[in-house]
């Protein structure tokens, strides 16, 4: 931003002061190529929204993303990006993190790309704590390859390769971030745009791995899988939003809440007489054991689904371990010499004679 | 008592024992000792793929052959001189190689009716006539040790355990070694154990004066020192130099090392070795398996590291996919390929020339990576260093290929001054004026632009690109340009690297062709045949793609082409494909270096076959 000195002489911007970005300057120049209607597009939107709040110029932004309809995502960002192969985005992105630690570096991913061909990869990053922001596009199909199931499909969901049901049991995703040692982990939907920005916006400042799980309409193969949870009618009392400090209420006129009884968890009213407000559990995120708990409730018959950020934990992150063991190695040891490494260890001398 | 010592010029050696009997230290330790004494000198380790196999059996076997000469040599040799058995198995399974009348030091202490039962042993071969035809020396090595170690308050065990120094100072004394090094070595091995220590000292020094007092040894030996090129040395393994070389590339190349890697016999020590690094700026990540490891190269190489991931053959498999995308976004990856034993977990400790066309070939669509091999131990430097070379000047994925022989075994290194390596220029892209991430250089290719430069915000991905501007393009004519590019810029680096060489007569009726970790087996028996008087001529190659590009007019000087391999003719069927000539191919694919004996028997037979014309029918 331009300031003036005393004299009333306009500064010049200095280069060292990030510039002021819209959404706007975060649109790469290709068009984007997603269904008209698809989910993908609110949570481009979402992310080109709140990147000018992060002050971070875009060079040094990079999205990096494995195979499927999600992962085009680069793409359409002017930023850094690679579209890597299926389900190895966080591999490539923890090489590009832990090369150069300045650079915040994003994860555009699918059901299938990080929860199948990519599992391994995402546990991992989640148990480094390796400083990459995961946005994983969670439609329970396979949107690029026209709709076969997911690990996240519910058993029993009839799809092109399961014309019967499938008999695989889903991931819970939070669950699984929770159990890989994740230290950000949250939930959103692209039907609710101010809670996503909101959402992306912590997990972006996040240091270390940050995970969010993001309900994403495939209006082509798995149409109002999430309605239930993202539509205007039917969202109150189905949706439990997880707010740190705050209790756990919901319904369409907060009337319902959940008590914790012993460790059983009991959905109830707040109108029926024998339950009053200070009944109701009080979320806290950076309880493990809370994060844990909650994160079942979309499972439980009868409980409302949690969104929101269900852990946050500070840990060194992967890159700063590494820097700093680079650093205390060179400290101890000296800045390496090369002619010095290549002669160490016994040597001789031959002469001529 | 005062004995003669006679001199010689070439020993072979080999410490055979249990995996549990250290026999692998031992070796090191003669290794490092000889160095130092100035002999030219080759290993060859071999340990069974278990890491404590029961006791007394025979694939609990772990063996340490060294050869040592005041020559140069090129292999470990083909049969001992020596063997130190420290048990029956030890004894069976390397009998078979041992030199007719050669030497057998047996711990006699071992030879009981369990471990004899255990080696398959129907009797005592020491007592029988088993070993008629070779000088046994019998020395109870056990007991010799707990002898000088008593009263030290060690445990039996402990005691035990001491015996292969023991076994270490005999040999010492029997060819005239200095225990010094070993001593320091034990001092600072064992430094926060001084009893052990003490022991392992005691030991070695009661093995040395053992063989001065004693009677059974008649003589001694002297293997004086070798006339190598003047100059400072070191004795080094491929894997330790392999590590170097990436080390010394990225540091004349001004960017820091980046090494991705899984662990896998018999590459993991190239990881160990650079992780120790962390003062020269070196990066480490032990991936969760090597298809992360590959990526994560991906992914360093695009933040602009000198990125390297190294593996063996069932790694190579899995990084395949993603070193096709390295291809597909042009980024400079070295993939080392320690090559062992297949397929699948084959011989995992074992070594074997088998993926040259693995990784000439095994990529999905027209994916062209340049390969590199070397040639011994120390050469690992110089084509880790040429790989880095290669990937990062034309921007693209490259393999180097090692084996388990040459990864494990070692020979004195004439250290390079830094000032004296090829210099690797790398220059990053930084103005945005006209930037096109596909464009190209008169090589063609395309620049380097890392994520942070301002105003190169691009995006690469492994949808085809279009020719310039990288954007995504499916249009058919565009698809067969950049497939024909790619192909294109990996066969130009022929202009680039060194012409073929010929060893010998530069046309003739017989060219040997090697390449790889077969360079000593194959140049040492082509030198004997010459010397009988035999003609023919060696060309090894170090760089399998493109060949050098004088190849062609080298293999058309020869009537008939040779091509001994540790593998079933995978040169033999690039150099037929790629050329259309026919080769003759000698195939062994025992998990074991070429012997020298079965090559010059192969050779002269080949020679033999020709007709006095030259021209085979
Ligand atoms: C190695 C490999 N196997 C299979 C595929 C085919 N493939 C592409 S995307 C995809 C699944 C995509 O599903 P998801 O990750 O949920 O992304 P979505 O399209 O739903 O956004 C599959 C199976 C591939 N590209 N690469
Ligand atoms: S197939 Fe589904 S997920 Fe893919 S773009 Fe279309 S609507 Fe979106
Ligand atoms: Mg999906």
């Amino acid at each position: 931003m331009a300031g003036t000195n005393g004299n009333g002489e306009t500064l010049k911007q200095s280069p060292a002061q990030p510039k002021k970005y819209t959404a706007k300057d975060f649109a790469s120049d290709q068009d984007v190529r997603w269904c008209p209607g698809c989910g993908d597009y609110s949570v481009l939107a979402q992310v080109q929204r709140i990147l000018p709040d992060l002050d971070v110029p875009k060079e040094k932004q990079i999205f990096i993303s494995g195979i499927g309809c999600s992962s085009r995502f680069p793409y359409y960002m002017n930023a850094y990006g690679i579209h890597g192969i299926h389900g190895r985005a966080p591999a490539i992105a923890s090489g590009v993190k832990s090369a150069n630690p300045d650079l915040t570096v994003w994860v555009a991913t699918g059901d299938g790309d990080a929860l199948s061909i990519g599992g391994n990869h995402i546990i991992h990053a989640l148990r480094r704590n390796i400083g990459l922001k995961i946005l994983m596009f969670n439609n329970r199909i396979y949107g690029l390859t026209k709709g076969q199931y997911s690990p996240t499909s519910e058993l029993g969901k009839k799809t092109k390769s399961s014309p019967f049901g499938t008999i695989d049991y889903p991931f819970n995703p939070v669950q699984l971030a929770l159990g890989s040692g994740g230290t950000f982990v949250a939930r959103s939907m692209d039907r609710d745009p101010k809670h996503l920005q909101q959402v992306l916006l912590r997990a972006a400042k996040h240091d270390g791995t940050a995970f969010t799980d993001i309900f994403q309409n495939c209006n082509v193969f798995n149409d109002g899988a999430y309605f239930l949870y993202t539509e205007k009618d039917t969202r109150p009392d189905n949706v439990l939003y997880v707010e740190h400090g705050k209790p756990l209420v919901f319904g369409k006129e907060n009337d319902k809440g959940i008590k914790l009884e012993g460790f059983t968890p009991k959905v109830i009213s707040l109108k029926d007489g024998k339950h009053s407000i200070s009944d109701v559990l009080v979320y806290d995120e950076t309880s493990y054991e809370l994060a844990v708990l909650v994160a079942t409730f979309g499972d439980r018959p009868g409980f409302p689904m949690p969104i929101g950020v269900f852990f946050k934990a500070d840990r060194p992150s992967y890159e700063k371990m590494m820097t700093d063991q680079i650093e205390a190695v060179t400290k101890k040891r000296g800045a390496g010499d090369l002619d010095k490494l290549l002669k160490s260890g016994n040597t001789w001398t031959v002469t001529a004679n | 008592m005062s004995k003669t010592i006679e001199t010689v010029d070439d020993v072979v050696i080999r410490f055979a024992g249990d995996s549990g009997d250290g026999m692998q230290l031992t070796g090191t330790q003669f290794t490092n000792t000889t160095a130092l004494v100035g002999n030219d000198l080759s290993t060859l380790p071999d340990y069974p793929a278990e890491i404590r196999a029961p006791a007394g059996t025979l694939f609990g076997v772990s063996s340490f052959q060294l050869r040592f000469s005041s020559w140069d040599i090129l292999t470990p040799g083909d049969q001992p001189d020596v063997l130190v058995a420290m048990n029956p198995a030890a004894l069976k399974v390397h009998l078979k190689d041992l030199k007719k009348s050669g030497l057998i030091v047996a711990n006699t202490d071992s030879f009981d009716d369990k471990n004899l039962a255990l080696a398959g042993f129907a009797g005592n071969p020491l007592a029988d006539d088993t070993l008629v035809d070779y000088q046994v020396i019998e020395v109870p090595i056990t007991k010799l040790t707990l002898n000088a170690l008593q009263g030290m308050g060690l445990t039996q065990k402990e005691s035990v355990r001491c015996k292969n120094f023991f076994a270490l100072g005999l040999m010492y004394w029997m060819y005239s070694r200095p225990m010094e090094p070993t001593e320091g070595w034990i001092k600072q091995k064992f430094g926060n154990e001084p009893k052990i220590a003490e022991a392992n000292d005691k030991a070695m020094k009661a093995g040395y004066y053992y063989g001065e007092s004693t009677e059974v040894f008649a003589s001694r030996f002297e293997v004086k020192p070798a006339q190598l090129k003047p100059g400072l040395y070191r004795n080094i393994t491929g894997n330790e130099a392999t590590a170097l070389g990436v080390v010394a590339a990225a540091k004349k190349a001004g960017i820091p090392l980046f090494y991705a890697s899984y662990p896998i016999t018999p590459a993991s020590d190239i990881l160990h070795n650079l992780s120790s690094y962390k003062n020269y700026g070196v990066k480490t990540f032990q991936a969760e398996d090597e298809i992360a490891a590959a990526g994560v190269a991906v992914g360093a190489a695009y933040a602009g590291n000198l990125a390297v991931t190294g593996t063996s053959g069932p790694g190579a498999a899995l990084k395949s996919e993603t070193i096709s995308l390295g291809v597909m976004l042009e980024l400079p990856i070295v993939i080392v390929d320690v090559q062992r034993g297949g397929p699948s977990t084959g011989l995992p400790t074992k070594t074997e020339q088998s993926d040259l066309l693995f990784v000439m070939y095994g990529r999905h669509g027209e994916a062209p990576a340049p390969i590199v091999a070397a040639a011994t131990p120390a050469d690992c430097f110089h084509m880790a260093y040429e790989a880095a070379r290669i990937a990062v000047k034309y921007m693209t994925p490259v393999y180097l290929l090692t084996d388990g022989y040459l990864g494990n075994g070692s020979e004195p290194w004439l250290v390079p001054d830094s000032k004296e390596l090829p210099t690797i220029p790398v220059t990053f892209r930084t103005d945005p004026e006209n930037f096109h991430p596909y464009a190209r250089n008169e090589n063609n290719v395309r620049p380097w632009a890392l994520p942070g430069t301002p105003g190169l915000e691009h995006r690469i991905g492994g949808l085809e690109k279009a020719n310039i501007t990288g954007n995504v393009s499916y249009d058919p004519d565009n698809h067969d340009f950049m497939v024909h590019l790619r192909a294109e810029k990996v066969a130009g680096i022929a202009k680039d690297i060194p012409l073929q060489e010929v060893y010998g007569e530069q046309s003739g009726d017989l060219l040997v062709m090697s390449w790889g970790g077969t360079y000593g087996a194959v140049r040492s028996t082509v030198d004997r045949l010459r010397k009988k008087g035999y003609k023919l001529s060696h060309a090894h190659l170090r760089y399998l793609n493109p060949f050098p590009r004088n190849l062609g007019e080298v293999l058309g000087n020869f009537g008939t082409i040779f091509v001994p391999e540790i593998n079933l003719g995978q040169l033999a069927r690039l150099l037929r494909s790629e050329y259309l000539i026919d080769v003759v191919q000698f195939n062994k694919v025992r998990g074991l270096p070429l012997r020298s004996t079965e090559l010059e028997q192969a050779i002269v037979k080949t020679l033999e076959a020709i007709p006095a014309n030259g021209k085979r029918s």
